[in-house]
């Protein structure tokens, strides 16, 4: 049972936990996922915790994911985000966490361009801190929703063999994914153009494959990642054509694969460069799942941050709705 | 003028002159009048007694920066030479990446007046290769060395354009000076905050490779064999270039170079957690790495330990790393940190130790001293090599605090130093206290 695994303050990374807490959060996301087919989508499990999601970055899907999440959880929220803040004015990361302090808040979901972002604060608040992707450094929500998705098509992770393709270099969801992965016992390997596989990647214990059809016939999964324009502009890839003509997902290119390949993407989709419109809307493309599933996620870790005990996941949802 | 003094009883440690041996040494009029053991006491000496302790030649910094002008929230050249002094060091190269930069000869007797004015540590300005440090035009290098700057740099930025590294290596030839190189291919570090490899792929943070400075050691290796200048290697970090600089000093190319206390002691596993008083360029490289500099600094193809001292106000560390100022301070843990790695790590003697952190840095700067030769400057350092300590940075004389070896365990501390014979630090009365608190708990108990 998982009654018994504990967490700790915050949810900085995936690097950290053990896999019976990993374990847990997927098994509590299950309950929670029913929630959001009732008629009246919410549960009193965190009315009167106040939770503020501060995003330095845009991230329209992440944050509006964590807000579905919070509110169907019943907690109030505050978005402080980029644009029209102080945020903007040039407040550092240490006053604003001075601010959020004295604000007495209790929970901060964080989505910082800077890797290490989400730890600084933590060190600094006595407030839960999630992170919500810092830097090239972690997204563990995002990582938890793509192993709660392979589980559900899947069955299990322990032996899967889960190909992560793409800007391996700059990818916060690739580490997550790493980490995840490996703990739950599943084979890891990464697939990309070699300027944008990061140094010492293999020392993590993943495998990396050079080009995009040794990946294909090994893997199970192909957890395809989005290709940031800007990328293109630094130098790391020649073309936005190029890179879909050597390293995009076709179905030319899974017709030839040994199995069926179930289809992951973080999104949102640059259809046409690293993945075409007939696989991402093809049979096993699980890309709308993963939606579904992240809202699920983000309440199992927001409602076990706030100390809820895993056992009690399924009573929380039963409680009364008034 | 004060009378002669007589320090008793010190086992005295001078490379110069091959020296390890308890003796006593006389000071007269600021300099070394004898040196020999059992000198009986002149009428009118300040004896002091040593016994115990350690005693060489004050140590030299052939790379700090000091600040000022420009940086006086960081540091000040009057709080750099007090922190300099409490390290041991009685003489510093102060770096020219001021604001303005130490590139006319105004600005070089500005810090040298700063210095004797602080009546501390003796500060050598180092001044620009480049106007401005913009890489561009020459600065005039002989109106620099006349107004008494020791070296030329463009330290914090590497001189980038080969054809001025050239033509700094060719015109220093006149004054017999080095050229001081931070050897960094900017292209190859690009946006890196530290080292490259398994550690920067964890934390997601952009790696700085070993290649970055291989490939501008390399380039300044060869750009010193063909003009035949005098080329100073600073802060060596990787094996790679250890391995060049051996390989260029075995054709008989003019190089000399230095490694830092920090890179002596601490791999990148030292950022994990982000923690910004990690944080330097060149930056903490791996264990093979580590082993590899402290193999040449042995073997004398890496010639001294120099600190590179970077104080920075604690708003500059306490950030997100990316944003995170790069720099560490060293001249109060260099001794403790040195000993700790190199002595107790049985690669070095005291004597070697002595030689890598006074004579060394002395003769590739040119300076008067790191010797305790008759008539020498009585710059004197008076050290513990076995006094354990714990690195409080709260405590240090520096305004800057950013240092890694925060909290750890050091080995080996200063208890006196002087400059030109005069006592400008002492911590004696202290560790007598200590002594006697120790003591009354033992009667007690
Ligand atoms: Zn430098």
């Amino acid at each position: 049972m998982t009654a018994t695994v504990e967490f700790g303050k915050d949810l900085t990374g995936l690097e950290r936990l053990t896999a019976e807490q990993i374990t847990a959060i997927l098994d509590v996301a299950e309950p929670f996922k029913e929630i959001s087919e009732r008629q009246i989508k919410k549960v009193p499990a965190l009315r009167g915790k106040t939770i503020v999601n501060l995003f330095y970055e845009p991230s329209t899907r992440t944050r509006v994911s964590f807000e579905f999440a919070e509110k169907r959880l019943s907690a109030d929220t505050v978005n402080i985000s980029r644009s029209g803040s102080s945020l903007q004015k040039g407040e550092n990361l240490v006053d604003t966490a001075r601010n959020l302090e004295a604000m007495r808040i209790d929970m901060v979901v964080i989505r910082h361009q800077s890797s290490g972002a989400a730890e600084f604060l933590a060190q600094r608040i006595p407030s839960n801190v999630i992170n919500a992707g810092d830097g090239q450094h972690e997204h563990p929500t995002q990582a938890l929703l793509d192993m709660l998705t392979i589980r559900d098509n899947l069955g299990s992770l322990a032996g899967r063999r889960v190909c992560i393709v793409g800007d391996i270099l700059h990818s916060r969801v690739a580490r997550s994914n790493i980490w995840g992965l490996l703990k739950l016992g599943a084979e890891v390997a990464v697939c990309g153009p070699p300027t944008l596989i990061p140094h010492g990647v293999g020392d993590l214990g993943v495998r990396v494959f050079k080009r995009v059809e040794e990946a294909i016939e090994w893997a199970e999964i192909l957890n395809v990642l989005r290709l940031q324009l800007e990328r293109m502009h630094a130098g790391y890839v020649p073309s936005l054509r190029e890179y879909n003509r050597v390293f995009g997902i076709s179905e030319a290119r899974l017709e030839k694969a040994p199995r069926d390949i179930l289809i992951l993407h973080p999104g949102p989709m640059n259809r046409g460069v690293e993945i075409d419109s007939h696989v991402a809307d093809g049979p096993h493309s699980v890309i709308l799942d993963q939606v579904t599933n992240g809202v699920a996620v983000r309440m199992a870790v927001l409602y076990l941050l706030a100390g809820g005990s895993p056992d009690r996941a399924e009573a929380a949802k039963q409680e009364d709705r008034s | 003028m004060s009378g002669p003094r007589l320090l008793q009883g010190a086992r005295v440690l001078d490379p110069a002159q091959r020296l390890d041996a308890v003796m006593d040494l006389l000071v007269v009029d600021g300099a070394i009048a004898r040196l020999a053991p059992a000198i009986p006491a002149p009428e009118n000496a300040e004896v002091i007694d040593l016994s115990g302790l350690c005693l060489s030649p004050g140590f030299v910094d052939v790379h700090v920066h000091l600040r000022e002008p420009g940086g006086e929230h960081k540091e000040t050249i009057e709080s750099g030479a007090s922190a300099a002094v409490a390290g041991g060091f009685t003489s510093v190269c102060a770096m020219p990446n001021t604001d303005p930069p130490i590139d006319d000869p105004a600005a070089v007797g500005f810090v040298l007046a700063k210095g004797e004015r602080a009546r501390l540590a003796r500060v050598y300005p180092v001044g620009a290769v480049s106007v401005g440090l913009e890489g561009k035009e020459m600065t005039e290098i002989g109106e620099l060395i006349a107004a008494g700057a020791v070296a030329v740099s463009d330290d914090g930025h590497p001189v980038w354009d080969s054809g001025l590294m050239r033509r700094a290596l060719e015109y220093t030839q006149v004054f017999d000076i080095p050229v001081f190189s931070h050897a960094e291919d900017q292209g190859l570090s690009g946006q890196g905050v530290m080292n490259e490899g398994a550690v920067s792929t964890a934390l997601g943070l952009r790696g700085i490779p070993n290649a970055s400075e291989d490939v501008a050691v390399a380039r300044d290796c060869l750009i010193a064999e063909l003009t035949g200048g005098r080329l100073h290697i600073c802060h060596v970090s990787t094996a790679g270039s250890a391995e060049i600089i051996r390989a260029a000093k075995a054709r008989g190319v003019r190089v000399t170079a230095e490694v830092t206390p920090h890179h002596l002691a601490l791999t990148d596993e030292a950022v994990r957690g982000y923690r910004t008083d990690a944080k330097m360029s060149p930056p903490l490289r791996s264990a093979s790495d580590v082993a590899a500099v402290r193999d040449a600094l042995v073997e004398g193809v890496i010639d001294c330990i120099a600190t590179d001292h970077a104080p920075h106000h604690y708003e500059e560390k306490e950030r997100e790393f990316d944003d995170a100022a790069f720099g560490v301070v060293g001249l109060e843990t260099a001794l403790g940190v040195s000993l700790q790695e190199m002595v107790l790590g049985g690669r070095l003697d005291l004597l070697e130790l002595v030689d890598r952190m006074a004579s060394k840095p002395a003769q590739i700067a040119g300076l008067p001293a790191g010797s305790l030769a008759d008539g020498a400057n009585a710059d004197i350092v008076v050290f513990d090599p076995e006094e354990r300590w714990e690195c409080r940075a709260d405590r240090f004389c520096s305004r800057g605090r950013n240092t890694p070896f925060k909290g750890r365990e050091l080995v080996g501390r200063v208890v006196m130093t002087l400059v030109g014979g005069r006592t400008v630090y002492d911590r004696r009365g202290e560790r007598a206290d200590a002594r006697a608190t120790v003591k009354v708990s033992e009667d007690v108990g």
